[in-house]
């Protein structure tokens, strides 16, 4: 029977690969041919979604973007036997944009039934678990290290130190907890993850019990992701059936048991404190450190707490070795990052890929520039708390100290293009309405001032007093920078400063000298 | 307490004020800490939603997109705000921040269900159909 793979990700779904699912099942009933449809992750190339793939003896031949009235004559061109046809792709390995990546994290994200723990085996799942068992907790921490693997989920903490940290907390009781907050926007690589290879994570997090000695881990995901939390729950349930969760779990002495949670629509949430109160049924506010997490964090309890994507790397990190992981990179940035290509862009999507490249390659070469086929004015980098860049800093590389020194960060991997439509006097406002809408309410400067920086610059934006506006804009930035608890008022400035900084024109100010290197962005 | 709050939420589309004081006799907290957290997150509303519900994304990615010009024709055209419900009863457009489709953008949510790529067209059918379309057909 013929094998057709269909991405049942929510952004092949939200285009319509239900329909075209569908479609394939009633064409095929038609043809009385008989075809096994397998839904999977999404390989990321959301451009091209939905886009379907037809085993063939000589591998998987892909085909899209598939509308639900394009199947008929995908069926009357040969379908089946993968032949030609205007939607023809050809095999997916040798489309460039997945051919330049280096797919260790996602590695079989796209590619597996997402809840088939065989196809998980067959392509490399659980080798990690096994070298973990072998080498012992100790072990694994040193080999964490030893990988350089930082945290995805924005602030580029090593894993390992934090690890060893909660391993040599004596406690009755410890905690690994999965940071699936992820709400910056432009980024879901949390979300494809969950949906496409749910059994990476909760072999991540296993491992990570097994390394400080947790028996049970929570992760926290968040409401806007009803499929990746259906998923992930069915996984679990998969999982602790075949003996890979529980007691004694794949056969050897360690116990560790899985729970997911669902968020409720606050950005704090993400932040690793807030977040920690949320599951513990409480108001989503931040919490003063010391003491971290990694001493008293869940129930006062050592815990754990990483973003999904530092996780579901360690698996891959002791299967094939630290080394393997830490020779890709660049300076302090080690091994890949799973880079979203998001906003106006051509060929928007994931893109795992070694530090270094330079934010222009990404943007310009990879992402193939602006949507519209305008030009490409400012990206945003890590979030709604991350800097804006122009293209006269697309030189810079992909890397978390390159960023810092541009004022910039990398985040959860983020980048939102956007055209010279856009006005960022509008972004920079937006970045303080973000703030004001989402602060947990603890600082002042964040809870009152991000308001009062609304209205400033409603009366910038207006005209009024521009000089003597932005200055108190500028004062207010200083004010939150230094007078916030978390990074939710203490990067709103980045946003907004480097909006003022590299689009004065659209404040109302003379335009930088420094030539808006369109050329960059040619 | 989240997990019950959801499922309040799921069985009458918002957090009955009458629920609260159960919540907190059950959890062993005050009746102020449960309202607390009620009121915290975005996602509890405090009075019924209508049949539908139509979450538009306002942030950034949905932004460049030019998401934010469809959101407002479409809120002028059938004269809600944000968070309101049609007279009708039968759509609420509510604001959201995110939704993880960001490289298919400007996207929404209606009723759980992902969808991207949207343009004002595609965004003015989404409503009618939602006010206007026999049930049990969705
Ligand atoms: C306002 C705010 C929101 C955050 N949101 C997230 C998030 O959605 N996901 C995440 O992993 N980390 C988020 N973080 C970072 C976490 O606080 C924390 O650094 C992270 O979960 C640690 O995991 P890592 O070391 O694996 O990156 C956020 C931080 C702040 C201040
Ligand atoms: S900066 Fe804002 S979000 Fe962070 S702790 Fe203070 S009030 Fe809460
Ligand atoms: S910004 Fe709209 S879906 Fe992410």
């Amino acid at each position: 029977m013929a094998r057709i793979f269909v991405p049942a990700d929510a952004a092949a779904r939200a285009v319509g690969a239900d329909k075209v699912a569908s479609e394939i099942q009633a064409q095929a009933a038609k043809r009385s041919l008989r075809v096994d449809i397998i839904r999977t992750g999404s390989r990321g190339l959301f451009w091209l979604e939905p886009m379907i793939e037809v085993e063939t003896a000589a591998g998987r031949i892909a085909y899209g973007p598939v509308r639900p009235e394009d199947v008929s004559s995908l069926f009357d061109a040969g379908l089946l036997i993968a032949a030609a046809h205007p939607l023809r792709l050809g095999r997916p390995e040798e489309l460039s944009y997945l051919k330049r990546q280096t797919r260790l994290t996602f590695a079989r994200c796209g590619i597996v039934d997402p809840l088939s723990l065989e196809d998980y085996r067959t392509h490399g799942g659980y080798r990690g678990l096994q070298r973990a068992l072998s080498l012992g907790p100790a072990g694994i921490v040193e080999e964490v290290t030893k990988s350089g693997l930082r945290g995805r989920g924005g602030a580029g903490f090593p894993t390992g130190i934090k690890w060893k940290t909660v391993a040599d907390t004596p406690a009755e009781r410890k905690y690994i907890v999965c940071n699936a907050d992820e709400g910056d926007s432009g980024t879901f690589a949390d979300r494809m993850l969950l949906e496409g290879d749910p059994f990476v994570l909760i072999e991540g997090m296993t491992i990570a019990g097994i390394a400080v000695g947790a028996t049970k881990g929570f992760i926290y995901i968040r409401s806007e992701y009803p499929d990746a939390i259906r998923v992930t729950t069915q996984a679990i349930a998969i999982a602790r059936e075949a003996g890979y969760l529980g007691s004694k779990l794949a056969g050897s002495s360690h116990a560790f048991d899985l729970e997911v949670r669902m968020g409720a629509g606050a950005y704090v949430c993400g932040e690793e404190t807030a977040l920690l109160e949320s599951l513990e049924g409480k108001r989503g506010t931040v919490r003063a450190k010391p003491p971290l997490p990694a001493h008293k964090g869940l129930f006062a309890m050592p815990t754990v707490i990483n973003n999904l994507i530092s996780l579901a790397s360690v698996p891959v990190i002791l299967s094939e070795g630290a080394a393997n992981y830490a020779d890709l990179g660049m300076g302090r940035s080690r091994g890949t990052m799973p880079i979203q290509i998001a906003g106006n862009v051509r060929h928007g999507g994931l893109f795992e890929a070694a530090f270094g490249l330079t934010l222009g390659e990404i943007v310009m070469d990879i992402g193939g520039g602006a949507a519209s086929g305008r030009h490409v004015r400012a990206v945003q980098a890590g979030g709604p708390l991350g800097a804006y860049f122009p293209p006269s800093l697309f030189d810079t590389p992909y890397d978390y100290e390159a960023f810092a020194a541009r004022d910039g960060l990398l985040g959860h991997g983020g980048l939102v293009v956007f055209d010279d439509s856009v006005d960022m006097a509008r972004m920079a406002r937006f970045a303080l309405e973000f703030c004001a809408i989402e602060s947990c309410g603890k600082c002042t400067p964040c809870r009152i001032g991000s308001t009062r920086g609304t209205e400033v610059m409603d009366r910038v934006m207006a005209g009024h007093d521009r000089e003597a506006n932005l200055a108190l804009l500028e004062d207010l930035c200083q004010t939150l920078k230094f007078g916030s608890l978390c990074a939710l008022g203490g990067f709103t400035p980045y946003p907004v400063m480097s909006a003022l900084k590299h689009f004065p024109e659209d404040f109302g100010r003379a335009p930088n000298r420094d030539v808006h290197a369109h050329a960059a962005a040619e | 307490m989240l997990p019950i709050l959801h499922a309040l939420q799921d069985e009458f589309g918002y957090v009955p004020q009458a629920a609260l004081p159960m919540i907190a006799e059950a959890l062993n907290v005050s009746r102020a800490e449960v309202h607390g957290v009620v009121s915290f997150y975005h996602d509890f509303r405090d009075k019924p939603a209508g049949r539908h519900v139509l979450k538009l994304c306002r942030a950034e990615a949905c932004q460049s997109m030019h998401g934010e010009a469809m959101a407002e024709k479409l809120l002028r055209d059938i004269g809600l705000e944000w968070g309101g419900t049609t007279g009708d009863g039968r759509l609420t457009v509510e604001a959201t921040y995110c939704l993880g489709l960001c490289a298919s953008a400007p996207a929404a949510m209606l009723d759980g269900q992902p969808i991207g790529r949207l343009n004002q067209e595609a965004l003015l059918d989404l409503a009618h159909d939602a006010r206007h379309q026999q049930e049990g057909r969705r």
